[in-house]
């Protein structure tokens, strides 16, 4: 600690160096505390709200796109542990004009009676959920997906059919808001099953349940899939996390690709930081001879240049922390529609993280160019003319 | 009178050290442009090699996608007397009614499970893609079985040849393996269209019909009369373009890694600067020297400035090579049209490699042109003394 002053002096001794160095490490930690911020939400999620770890997804074992019979609902609504239990159907179709993106959004159709106690978190006005209650072909929207698209309440909202031949002419009751910013319209389910062709009525598509208690959620899950195990049509329930984690994977395989370049960038800053001390040592032969000649023991000296390479490293990991953090902020607000990165952020464990790989990194690069330093006899280093 | 390149060259060898560390800086920064590259590559190449020319796909009017298109018995009765398909030569016309599902696979990337395309199709549909069977045989009408492509049988290993697979009303022999080469067809598993119609009850609709046309000049014109019939009321397009557009299917990680290299750019740049201010002042003297000799600061200027694109070049170089063992490596990425996954192997190709180093130049040039620019306005003495 004594010595710390002189550190300072020294790794402020070449200005523009070290600025450059500072930058060029500051900007790989902010790669890789982007990266780690990234790998969180993908696989780890952030902890699920109180009212997801109540709700489980029911669909067809076979695939998403499989319907499972009407008759299911009054089943799963008799399993112990079960408080309630919704159709939930992706109506896919077309809104104005398919190829624009901008024109997609989730439009899912549910029962009105259950919909608001399984999405508790849901916050809506008692006269739009009553209107929407009461009408046959109204309709609910995501207050982010109202404002994106412009909509007013009352707004005519028309969906061409394409899986289930229906077109829909859906009036905008009520506005909700959610923490998890679900940007989607939803609808009465009484109105699409009355339109469909009888041969597609008493066909479902997935089924939403919400359980007493979070540690239900496994038993009441197996509970379902097992009493369907034999039949036609056997069912897979998942916590919404899970699902939501499942569609990670049609990305391709991102764990690999991040875990790569994370490796990638570790291995530069690796390599900058260690080229830069190996420069800098390199310069200070002359000088680090006569601190040996002052007393300085091999020890202290490698001490020394170990510390400036503390310095310059964790300075750029700081730095590199709070670039990441301003970067997660902006993609949070500029991307609108994509679910996950909502919760994009650097959390304490990643900046804990980072500052750690920054720390060894640093030490480890600085160990060779210090170890020589701290070898070379006086007599030749007081000699060396650079 | 310009400085010789090999003044450059020698002094990059002579710090061989910190040549090598920059370099390789550089060189990680452009293997992850030139990854990124070739997984898009590769993936354009799988749906490219799918359409064939010849080929046009009928959906239902409007729709986008085999998955969510209908397509009536009674529309295909219809759709086959159009004179513009070709015949074969028993007089039959060449198209097939196929239906399209997906079902859920678990395999070794993806023990939660993943999504494969199923494909039922008419005796015509296997004659039209002519796909060769590599293991096993086809299936046989009338019989539960399938035949899956090679991905799927590499990459999921409940579907390989003998094993059972369980979907719609039972279980399903897989009795063959088939190549597909690079297409998409090889992520795919086939089976006799009446009997995965029945197993998922859709005897009646199923998906869509592919058609060749009589040769591939007459394809818009076939394309153009299914679109107009008002009786069939289907939207047609070719084959090819239905798969091109689907290569947006890698978009997420193409972004995410172009994101990536250019944020591992800029670091390496500013690494790539350190390494040539270094150099500027350890060689004051020289600089001093090469002035009293008569160089014009505007050829140190470009000397140093080369050096840099030299140092920034042989990591461009090393980035592609370590790139190239991911050349033929299998990956597979799901496509929200299928709604399914395709499997794909990376193409580490010069087509890949050239911009690859193309970025490792501009790389170098701006962090060669400050410390470039410093050398030249050196003044003589100055430099001279500094030794």
């Amino acid at each position: 600690m004594r010595y710390l002053p002189l550190i300072l002096k020294n790794s402020l001794r070449n200005r523009k160096r070290t600025s450059l160095t500072v930058a060029s490490i500051a900007v790989s930690f902010c790669l890789l505390g982007f990266l780690l911020a990234m790998y969180r939400v993908l696989f780890f999620g952030s902890d699920p709200t109180p009212a997801q770890a109540l709700r489980l997804f029911t669909h067809h074992r076979v695939s998403l796109t499989q319907p499972m019979p009407a008759s299911y609902e009054a089943k799963i609504a008799a399993v112990p542990g079960v408080k309630a239990v919704t159709v939930w159907q992706w109506f896919g179709g077309v809104y104005k004009d398919a190829r624009d993106p901008k024109n997609f959004f989730m439009r899912m159709s549910a029962e009105p009676a259950g919909i608001f106690t399984i999405f508790s978190e849901m916050q809506i006005s008692d006269d739009q959920k009553h209107a929407f209650q009461h009408d046959r072909t109204g309709c609910i929207a995501a207050r982010t997906l109202m404002d994106r698209m412009g909509w007013k309440l009352g707004q005519h909202i028309a969906i061409a059919g394409d899986i289930s031949p229906v077109n829909l002419e859906l009036t905008l009751d009520g506005i909700f808001d959610t923490p998890d910013h679900y940007e989607m319209v939803v609808f009465n389910y009484a109105y699409l099953r009355e339109s469909l062709p009888p041969e597609m009525r008493d066909l479902v598509g997935n089924y939403l349940v919400q359980v007493q208690t979070p540690g239900d959620a496994p038993l009441v899950a197996q509970a379902i899939d097992g009493m369907f195990e034999n039949s036609p049509a056997p069912t897979k329930s998942e916590t919404e996390r899970a699902f939501q984690l499942s569609f990670v994977s049609f990305l391709g395989n991102l764990k690999l690709f991040l875990m790569a370049i994370c490796g990638a960038v570790t291995f530069t800053i690796l390599l900058v930081s260690g080229n830069t001390l190996s420069m800098a040592v390199r310069e200070r032969v002359r000088e680090i001879g006569i601190l040996k000649t002052l007393g300085f023991t091999p020890g202290i000296i490698v001490g020394i240049i170990l510390g400036e390479a503390a310095v310059v490293a964790v300075g750029g990991g700081v730095l590199g922390c709070a670039l990441a953090a301003g970067m997660c902020g902006m993609l949070r607000n500029a991307v609108e529609g994509v679910q996950f990165l909502k919760t994009l952020r650097i959390t304490p464990e990643i900046a804990v993280i980072s500052l750690g790989v920054a720390l060894v990194t640093g030490l480890v690069s600085a160990l060779l160019p210090a170890v020589r330093a701290a070898r070379t006899p006086i007599l030749s280093s007081l000699r060396y003319t650079g | 009178m310009a400085i010789p390149i090999a003044y450059n060259l020698r002094n990059l060898i002579v710090r061989k050290t910190t040549t090598v560390m920059t370099a390789l800086g550089i060189g990680l920064t452009v293997a992850v442009l030139v990854a990124d590259l070739a997984l898009v590559n590769g993936l354009r190449q799988a749906f490219r090699s799918t359409g064939n020319p010849m080929h046009v796909l009928v959906l239902r009017k409007g729709g986008t996608a085999e998955l969510s298109s209908a397509m009536s018995r009674t529309v295909y009765q219809d759709l086959k007397t159009n004179p513009g398909i070709a015949r074969d030569s028993s007089g039959q016309p060449m198209a097939s009614l196929e239906m399209v599902a997906v079902i859920s696979l678990t395999g070794i990337d993806s023990p939660h499970g993943m999504n494969v395309s199923l494909r039922g199709l008419d005796p015509m549909g296997k004659r039209l893609r002519d796909v060769p069977i590599l293991y096993g045989r086809w299936y046989q009408s009338g019989r539960r079985e399938i035949v899956v492509g090679r991905s799927v049988a590499l990459r999921y290993p409940q579907a390989q040849l003998g094993k059972q697979i369980r979907f719609g009303k039972g279980m399903w022999d897989v009795v063959g393996v088939m190549d597909a080469g690079p297409s998409a067809f090889n992520s795919e598993i086939w089976g006799d269209l009446n009997q995965i119609a029945s197993d998922f009850n859709r005897q009646d609709t199923a998906s869509s019909v592919l058609a060749r046309a009589l040769d591939a000049a007459a394809v818009p014109a076939l394309v153009n009369s299914l679109n107009d019939d008002p009786r069939l009321n289907v939207t047609a397009m070719r084959e090819q373009i239905y798969y091109d557009n689907q290569t947006n299917a890698g978009a997420p990680l193409q972004i995410l890694g172009m994101f990536v290299s250019i944020v591992m750019a800029v670091g390496s740049s500013f690494a790539a600067m350190n390494t040539m201010f270094a150099a500027v002042s350890r060689r004051a003297m020289e600089i001093g020297t090469l002035r009293v000799l008569g160089f014009s600061r505007f050829s140190i200027l470009t000397s140093f400035f080369f050096e840099s694109l030299l140092l920034a070049g042989i990591g461009g170089l090393l980035g592609c090579l370590l790139a190239l063992p991911l050349n033929g490596m299998t990956t597979g990425v799901g496509s929200f049209t299928t709604f399914s996954e395709i499997a794909f192997n990376f193409r580490v190709t010069p087509a890949v490699m050239i911009p690859g180093v193309v970025f490792a130049l501009i790389l170098g040039a701006v962090g060669g042109l400050l410390p470039a620019r410093s050398a030249a306005r050196q003044e003589i003495l100055v430099a001279l003394r500094e030794g």
